[in-house]
């Protein structure tokens, strides 16, 4: 498989672009591989890449019970940023952070990683305490950010409406200069190309339907397309871990939640930036097409149907408009939901289980995208050696037993 | 837009209730002799599972009483509806789910 450069694309245009070769192979799966990741979506793919890379671990297989990307790594709105309160979790995203600013030569693969900035919207006085709270402790983490008045953002973004009378008003924000977004199906195809060119074998319709073991030892698992044996398993299916662990025999923190997003016709360049607010779940960036991208809340009951409700669409919509009234006369185009996976403390879970030689890597909930490429590096890092990396050790299953939480709820304004 | 049945008020649009969560979680006895395994059991562990669920619901803006309901988490159907202290339908041999 060539190389993606300025002289390839020469080459390949002399041939009309007809004969590129395929991005990855489709193999058929081993009866045995060294270790196996379940999972193909970016956090699953992103930890096989670092497997082989850093790690030197190229006999193992990613197992996607249907397409790769296809689960909410192609469903979110894509919003980057590491301005977490907490010190484990702002380590562990600042990581992140700093593996997609150089992610796209890393994998030969254009992942569009735009850092346009990210606002985080405050509403109300509490809200102001909090920002200038977790700027502080970001700025002492050496994460970049700072607080922005009403007046210094409608500056930056001139069609936002900070009119005070209004039932949300905008009265401030933080700012982060180097969050932005990125293309979610190159993350996963880039990661994907990657991990292939090293040897990983990328099974997809391959669904896993059981977890083998022999006295709390993992052996492998049963799947649509026949056993596969592997001592070293990581599971990373977001909405469905409670499924898989039941597979396993133990219990998950989590509950499953539909969150939906919607994009807008495309329309003429408007905003450049990325403007969020908790508060009322109103999220809304452009996309390069010209689409408004925007994201919605969870719904407050659990589901694995991949589609939001329409009280959630309306109260979104409601947002947006009072945010910026101009955008009342847009069209929608296309509304989608995802199933993600939410936690106690808004915190992923990444580490060992019970079951000697099974990871889990889930729980990222409303806001892991940005986390892909740290994700996989720490968990590949725990996968090969069996225990967790200092990054991810806090965020350990038994944190639920021995009280260690790590609240980011509300705390770091963590949807998305 | 879910339909949803109130056991007393009858049916009404999804967004006159809020949902609770798991049903049938017992708080246990003797919490002073709880591990904290059995702790961590009670307080942050469900079942989350993918197909039939019973679940906790309020009618907030209705009669403000909790009811119980059975719903398919895939299709989001409702199987059916009943009083916080009855047991689940199909089930009535066991006291919990
Ligand atoms: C609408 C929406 C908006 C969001 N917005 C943002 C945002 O702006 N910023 C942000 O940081 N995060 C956001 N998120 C969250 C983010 O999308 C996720 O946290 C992240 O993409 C999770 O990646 P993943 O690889 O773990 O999961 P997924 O991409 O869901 O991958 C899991 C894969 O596991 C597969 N799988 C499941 N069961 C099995 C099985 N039995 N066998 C084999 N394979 C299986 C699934 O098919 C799936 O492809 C959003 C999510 C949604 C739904
Ligand atoms: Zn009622």
């Amino acid at each position: 498989m060539s190389r993606y450069s300025i002289f390839s694309l020469v080459r390949n245009a002399l041939s009309y672009h007809e004969n590129w070769s395929a991005a990855w192979r489709s193999p058929e799966p081993k009866a045995q591989y060294d270790a196996l990741i379940i999972g193909g979506g970016g956090h699953g793919l992103a930890t096989a890449y670092y497997l082989a890379k850093e790690h030197g671990m190229k006999n193992i297989a990613v197992l996607e019970k249907g397409w790769i990307g296809g689960g909410n790594t192609g469903r979110n709105t894509t919003i980057v940023r590491s301005n977490y309160l907490w010190d484990e979790s702002a380590h562990l995203y600042e990581k992140s952070m700093k593996l997609w600013e150089g992610l796209s030569q890393d994998l030969n693969y254009n992942v569009m990683f735009s850092q346009r900035g990210v606002y985080n919207l405050g509403h109300n006085l509490q809200d102001m305490r909090d920002i200038q709270r977790r700027v502080n402790a970001n700025r002492l983490n050496g994460i970049d950010g700072h607080v922005v008045s009403a007046q210094e953002i409608k500056q930056a973004i001139p069609e936002i409406n900070i009119d005070q009378g209004c039932r949300y008003p905008i009265i401030g924000a933080s700012f982060q200069p180097r969050g932005g977004v990125a293309r979610h199906d190159a993350v996963a195809w880039g990661f994907a190309r990657g991990a292939d060119r090293a040897g990983v074998d990328i099974i997809q319709n391959c669904e896993v339907t059981a977890i083998r073991q022999e006295n709390g030892v993992v052996t492998g698992v049963e799947t649509t397309r026949g056993a596969i044996k592997a001592n070293k398993i990581g599971v990373v299916v977001a909405g469905h871990c409670s499924v898989l662990a039941e597979m396993a025999g133990f219990r998950m923190p989590i509950e499953s939640h539909p969150l939906q997003a919607l994009v807008s016709e495309p329309i003429k360049p408007v905003i450049n930036t990325v403007i969020m607010s908790n508060a009322v779940h109103g999220y809304i960036s452009q996309s390069d097409k010209g689409d408004l991208v925007i994201g919605a809340g969870i719904d407050s009951y659990t589901g694995y149907g991949q589609r939001g409700s329409y009280s959630g669409i309306e109260h979104t919509v409601a947002a947006i408009c009072e945010m910026f009234p101009m955008f009342k006369r847009v069209r929608m185009n296309r509304q989608w939901g995802g199933i993600v996976d939410t936690t106690p403390d808004a915190c992923p879970i990444i580490g060992n289980t019970p079951v000697k030689g099974l990871y889990f890597n889930c729980g990222w909930g409303t806001g892991g995208f940005k986390a892909t490429p740290g994700s996989g590096w720490v968990f590949a890092h725990n996968v090969a050696n069996g225990e967790p990396h200092e990054l991810n050790r806090a965020f350990a299953l038994d944190r639920f037993v021995t009280g260690f939480l790590i609240d980011e709820h509300g705390a770091a304004g963590v949807a998305h | 837009m879910l339909l949803i049945k109130c056991p007393w008020c009858g049916e009404r649009d999804e967004s006159e209730f809020s949902y609770a969560g798991e049903a049938h979680i017992a708080r246990p006895l003797e919490t002073e002799k709880l591990s904290d395994e059995a702790w961590a059991d009670y307080l942050f562990m469900r079942k989350n599972p993918k197909g039939a669920h019973r679940e906790q619901w309020l009618h907030a803006a209705g009669c403000r009483r909790y009811f119980n309901a059975e719903r398919d988490t895939v299709s989001y159907r409702i199987s059916a509806t009943y009083k916080i202290d009855e047991k689940p339908p199909r089930d009535q041999s066991r006291n919990q789910s």
